[in-house]
């Protein structure tokens, strides 16, 4: 497929391996920071290809994940009430709060419809103007434009029947909470390719300088994560930390302007807390004064819910690089898909979820088979090209 | 309202919540120190969700826990997508199956043409010849007389071509709203011809897997309609009867006897749920490669927009196929010559190591598990 093919090609892939070993000394530990790398990770198996003492470990970067149980709960009790239609992401969907989950509500009855855009909304608030239309407005800077968009149009076209459930994080503020935490263990990271798109990737500079971490922003394909991670390798072994742009086809340094403008004009920068990591300061944006009529935390009676979270469960230290999925007893066995147990297995973006979908739970019998059927058939010809 | 872990919701599960996950340890004892302090409670559905009827492992657990233990026998505890049963000396295939499809239009097809299908198809998969069916029509009050001739005559022109007749129905009528504008089920009967031994249970090791063409073009063709989602080059579903292909693939020259092994058509769920319960009912390991996979490039691109994968979305006008390794070349030419297996590929075999799972060869080199779905598959945020 045109564009696809071109970074899943498995001879390059190997070229930049042979390349990683060549330059590499000693062992790094590296974090991609975007759940949809970790998805892409271990969906391709791109880990089980990488040198000896290159470790990748996952960062927060999974919006569903970080979004706080509390808020979860939030969301539950409006779309439970008869005059409300709620409009969420599908893979919020799944994500379970104190009390079941959104498909549980809607197999009580309640109205909860998986929306592609949050736009959509306008249309079915157009459709039922007897109903309130709420939409869980959550994300990184990847989704605020969108979501931002939702607002100001309903602000714009003066529909009373449209609000936002917004639980909105940004990503250079987690990562300075990783950095600055005395666990940490992280060296280097492959930065958000889709957040840096909005954003641009001048908050990073500062960062990078001031704990002297190479960000190399980076995209989603295999050949992207290789390629980014041998660059973040390079500046290690040379001593570097500077912010460096795999991404180029997709993004430069200053962003989308017009986005960031959007963004401004209906968000503001406010503490946020992060499920699993707890509260951040200045990570996260939450409705302007000016769009109050359209923020359904205001207009709806939920203020005053507060859950706290599970304090057993390790997701936060897997979402700040410190632990992988294996390392918890949970994992695989009592906490799964279908019922979570915490942050990172309820998105198929959090890195447990990626390793459960992709079957690391599972244990293939045939001593070390996912091993020993890798590196031979890496260039065994497909019987039939297939793909169109 | 202050929400903190109550009792009831610290209360550890009686059972593990996975089922198809066997584990060693006693649940108890790894249960009650772990949940101690955790506000999540673990669920058991008490009611009905979505995910019961997406064919993945909610469907399974329904299956297990609810209908086996009530109507166990021999023959269901075969779980194959029909019964096959000797009567008066006849080998008879039969089968049942609903269809609740919505929208009840969409692009390459309609509701009548997939209960015509779906059903011929489950026969088709044991190599029975289909022969006769029945419909029940359960119809929503305000219902357009006009959709239901078009959907009737979809199925007579669908029974016409798969080669199988109407011989009994049933007409029910709901109020508006106790319906979806109409329900349709479809129950089967074919004969297996003498020789043929098809079931899941039969895949060994060294046996090729054959796909028969492009997979999860049905399921992103009502995606795209239901959710109004347009993309470049509309997407078609491939629903077909898939009899004539069966047929031809049983009639493969100089065959060697009992070459075809396994015959399932991979619908709800796509091609990694099939191949897994193939895997788990034969209890032998497969091995694909994902380049060899077909996929058409609309479907991947929809796939990829939306964070889905196409080997896990449905078909309705394909087959996998496991097959003798020796007639694999000719299976796979054989069918190439028929209009519905114009793009089959041989897309992995079946292996003696890990047994009961279906791993896959990634494009770049790698190597992932293909577990079965777990509920519905939903688009990913970002």
């Amino acid at each position: 497929m045109k564009y696809l093919d071109e970074y899943r090609d498995g001879d390059v892939a190997n070229k930049i391996v042979a390349e990683m070993r060549r330059i590499q000394t000693r062992p790094w530990v590296l974090m991609e920071v975007c759940g949809g790398q970790t998805h892409s990770i271990v969906k391709n198996g791109i880990d089980q290809l990488l040198p000896e003492g290159v470790e990748l470990v996952h960062g927060p970067g999974c919006p569903v994940c970080v979004t706080p149980l509390e808020m979860i709960d939030k969301a539950h009790a409006i779309a439970r009430r008869p005059d409300v239609i709620f409009c969420s992401f599908g893979d919020m969907l799944r994500v379970p709060g104190s009390d079941g989950d959104l498909f549980t509500i809607k197999s009580s009855g309640g109205d909860v419809r998986v929306v592609y855009s949050p736009l959509d909304c306008l249309k079915i608030a157009r459709a039922n103007p007897a109903k309130q239309i709420v939409f869980f407005a959550i994300g990184f800077e990847t989704t605020a434009p969108a979501n931002a968009m939702l607002a100001w149009r309903a602000r714009e076209e003066r529909m009373t029947n449209v609000s936002l459930l917004v639980s909105h994080v940004l990503v250079p503020p987690a990562l300075e909470a990783i950095l600055a935490s005395p666990e940490n263990r992280v060296q280097g990271f492959l930065g958000p390719g889709h957040v840096c798109a909005v954003m641009g990737y001048s908050e990073y500079i500062p960062i990078s300088a001031r704990y002297k971490a190479p960000i190399v922003v980076a995209g989603f394909e295999p050949l992207d994560i290789l390629e980014a991670t041998l660059m973040t390798i390079k500046q290690l072994e040379e001593g570097r930390a500077v912010v460096e742009n795999q991404y180029s086809r997709v993004l430069n340094q200053t962003g989308n302007l017009p986005a960031q403008q959007l963004i401004g004009k209906v968000f503001e920068v406010s503490d946020r807390k992060w499920r699993g990591i707890g509260t951040i300061p200045l990570s996260g944006y939450r409705l302007r004064e000016e769009i109050a009529a359209h923020d359904a935390e205001k207009l709806f009676d939920v203020a005053e819910i507060v859950t706290l979270e599970p304090e057993i469960c390790i997701s936060g230290s897997i979402l700040r690089g410190i632990k992988k999925p294996h390392d918890c007893p949970a994992f695989g066995t009592l906490c799964n898909p279908q019922h979570p147990l915490g942050a990172t297995m309820v998105s198929a973006e959090g890195a447990c979820a990626a390793y459960y979908a992709y079957g690391r739970h599972l244990k293939p019998q045939g001593a070390d088979a996912l091993h020993r059927i890798a590196p031979a058939a890496v260039h065994a010809a497909p019987v039939n090209g297939g793909r169109a | 309202m202050l929400r903190r872990s109550t009792e009831a919701e610290r209360k550890p599960m009686a059972t593990p919540p996975d089922t198809t996950n066997e584990q060693q340890e006693a649940p108890e004892a790894t249960v009650s120190p772990l949940f101690g302090s955790c506000p999540i409670p673990i669920f058991e559905h008490k009611q009905i969700v979505l995910g019961h009827g997406s064919g993945g492992k909610l469907t399974s657990d329904l299956i297990d826990k609810i209908f086996l233990p009530a109507f166990r026998n021999p023959i269901l505890d075969k779980l194959d997508d029909q019964a096959v049963l000797t009567i008066a000396g006849a080998r008879l295939a039969f089968t049942t199956d609903s269809f609740v499809v919505t929208p009840i239009f969409f692009p390459g097809g309609n509701i009548g043409h997939l209960a015509v299908h779906g059903t011929v198809n489950d026969l088709a998969m044991s190599g029975a010849q289909p022969m006769y069916l029945s419909a029940a029509f359960i119809l929503e009050e305000g219902l357009p007389v006009d959709d239901l001739r078009r959907i009737v005559e979809s199925m007579r022109s669908a029974a016409e071509s798969a080669g199988v007749q109407f011989v009994t129905g049933d007409t029910k009528v709901v109020d508006r709203g106790k319906g979806d504008q109409v329900f349709i089920t479809t129950t089967g009967i074919g004969v297996v011809p003498p020789g043929v031994n098809i079931s899941a249970d039969r895949a060994q090791p060294g046996d090729a897997i054959l796909l028969s063409g492009y997979i999860g073009d049905h399921g992103m063709a009502i995606m795209s309609q239901r959710e109004g989602l347009e993309f470049e080059g509309a997407i078609e579903s491939d629903c077909a009867s898939l009899n004539s292909l069966v047929a031809a693939m049983l009639a493969t020259p100089s065959a060697t006897p009992d070459f075809l092994h396994c015959l399932r058509d991979p619908t709800r769920g796509g091609a990694a749920t099939t191949l897994n319960e193939i895997a788990k009912r034969a209890n032998v390991g497969m091995l694909l490669r994902e380049q060899s996979i077909p996929v058409r490039e609309s479907v991947r691109g929809a796939c990829e927009v939306l964070g889905l994968d196409p080997l896990y979305v449905a078909n309705e006008g394909k087959l996998l196929a496991v097959v003798r390794a020796d007639m694999a070349q000719a299976v796979l030419d054989q069918m190439r010559t028929h209009p519905l297996g114009k793009e089959a590929a041989i897309i992995g075999g079946v292996v003696a190591d890990h047994p009961g799972m279906v791993l896959m060869k990634t494009e770049i080199g790698g190597t992932r598990v293909l577990d079965i779905m777990f509920g519905e598959q939903l688009p990913r945020i970002c």
